[in-house]
């Protein structure tokens, strides 16, 4: 694994017991001694520290925020230009066909813009922006900072014990914050569907830091397994999974993450790539749509599962794209796309596993009820 | 108990040998969360695919140790899979084979040479 790229935190893993695996180019910790399954019920009972370093993390910078926001609007299809200082929105990078190139966080911090990308597409969305916004916007990539994330009902209390201000922030805020002497950027966000914090923090005091979080009551480092389960139950999508270049926004069932103000009549509609075809998707529909999938027995239904209209014959109506068992469910539970007219909530279907059609229901999604600090 | 390199133990109780996977395959897998059992009454071949077990992390196939008749399945992994964490040498057995030919069993490995075997 020597061409893998480390976390500030590799050493810490490997000391905490982790069981090492290449993810995105990153050399991660995929369960530590604890195990997936417990590791996922102890971050929704009491907290869990996930090592997020592997994302992008990358500032852009201008003349003014009304420029930065309105460059950046160019490239996605949300309100960026209506955030308010201090808070944190969910995005999409468009192509020209409507499709999702990655999804991302976006925070304003004064008149700069903090982004936050997946690992796998870093390097592509850096490109994207340096060659699209530059040079009226400058792109910086943070690449010696460290993103941490403390997740679950104990996360306020452990964070806040560290800064009382981390108490006052709500679900989406971000704020800096100085915890035990260490200078953070914090948000109130994150991938697990409960209450909890993203915390950027300079490289060299990330271990520091991840040491004195572990130390707090009841915070567990927590692998990328249980990382999975805990985002699958929310219903969250994974990029390059759930989501891709070939999946629009109203096919992905993310119609919610694309703002009034950028539809067809708002007051900045369109003007990101592929304007027409998202616009259109809405008006129109689409053919397909991303679903909770509820699987009627106890096998899983992992990705790639074919979806059928009927227990033996029939036709392929859908494709399971992520699914597992989700441990605070207690059963297996899956999303993928199906063919709208069997996107309904409580349409039985079947999944082909091992050959053998195997009832499931579509649900709604979250699995899971979301625990934010609204 | 005899192992082989497929990660099964095999205990011997008269002409029936119990099967189960070894402390290391559990470890291996992570939390079972999942498991399929064969029919009683199936007559299987070594190497026949006969149980299918999930983890959190993947689905693996369990295969027929040696040629033989399935006479019973532990149905409570079907309720309870977590129990092949929980004692994989013990409680968490998968099914009992008759044996069809007793001289496959020769090339399984003990215990030290399964030890020896997964380093």
């Amino acid at each position: 694994m020597s061409d893998l790229n480390r976390t500030p935190l590799f050493d810490l893993h490997v000391e905490l017991g982790a069981k090492m695996v290449p993810f995105a180019g990153y050399e991660m910790p995929v369960q530590y001694p604890l195990g997936v399954m417990k590791e996922h019920q102890h971050t929704r009972d009491a907290a869990g520290l996930f090592d997020v370093s592997h994302m992008g993390q990358v500032i852009l910078s201008g003349q003014s925020w009304e420029a930065v926001a309105t460059a950046f609007e160019t490239l996605v299809p949300m309100d960026v230009l209506g955030l308010g200082d201090g808070r944190q929105r969910y995005g999409l990078f468009t192509n020209d066909a409507g499709g999702i190139e990655d999804d991302l966080m976006f925070a304003r911090r004064g008149d700069d813009l903090f982004v936050v990308v997946n690992a796998a597409c870093k390097t592509a969305d850096i490109a994207r922006m340096k060659t699209a916004l530059e040079p009226e916007i400058t792109v910086t990539a943070l690449t010696d900072r460290a993103l941490i994330a403390v997740q679950g009902p104990g996360a306020e209390a452990a964070v806040s014990a560290m800064d009382a201000a981390a108490a006052d922030m709500t679900f989406m805020d971000v704020r800096d914050l100085t915890l035990d002497g260490i200078a953070v950027w914090a948000s109130r966000s994150g991938y697990t569907g409960e209450d909890g914090y993203e915390i950027s923090v300079p490289d060299a005091q990330a271990e520091a830091l991840t040491r004195k979080l572990l130390a707090q009551d009841g915070v567990e480092a927590i692998g990328l397994g249980a990382r999975d389960s805990l985002r699958l139950e929310a219903g969250l999508c994974l990029y390059g999974h759930d989501i891709d270049a070939t999946t629009n926004p109203v096919e992905g069932a993310l119609n919610w993450a694309v703002q009034k103000v950028r539809r067809r009549d708002g007051d900045r509609a369109g003007g990101f790539p592929g304007a027409e075809a998202v616009m259109a998707a809405f008006e129109n529909g689409a053919a397909r749509k991303r679903v909770g999938l509820l699987p009627e027995g106890r096998a899983p239904m992992r990705e790639g599962v074919a979806i059928f209209d009927a227990d033996a014959g029939g036709t392929q109506v859908g494709t399971v794209t992520s699914g597992g068992f989700g441990p605070t469910f207690g059963g297996p539970v899956a999303m993928g796309y199906v063919a709208t007219e069997h996107s309904k909530t409580g349409t039985p279907l079947w999944g082909e596993v091992r050959g053998k059609r195997l009832p499931l229901t579509i649900a709604k999604l979250p699995f899971v009820a979301a625990n934010f600090k609204r | 108990m005899k192992f082989t390199e497929e990660h099964e133990w095999l205990r011997v109780e008269g002409d029936e040998v119990v099967v189960g996977i070894t402390i290391h395959a559990a470890e291996q897998l992570g939390d079972v969360v999942f498991v399929e059992l064969p029919e009683e009454g199936t007559t299987v071949s070594k190497d026949d695919e006969v149980v299918v077990i999930e983890s959190v992390k993947a689905a693996s196939d369990i295969l027929a140790p040696i040629d033989g008749e399935i006479t019973e399945v532990n149905g409570a992994l079907t309720d309870n899979p977590s129990m092949v964490n929980d004692d994989p040498q013990g409680e968490a057995w998968f099914f009992k084979l008759k044996v069809s030919d007793a001289s496959q069993m020769d090339e399984f490995m003990d215990e030290a040479g399964y030890q020896a075997f997964i380093g």
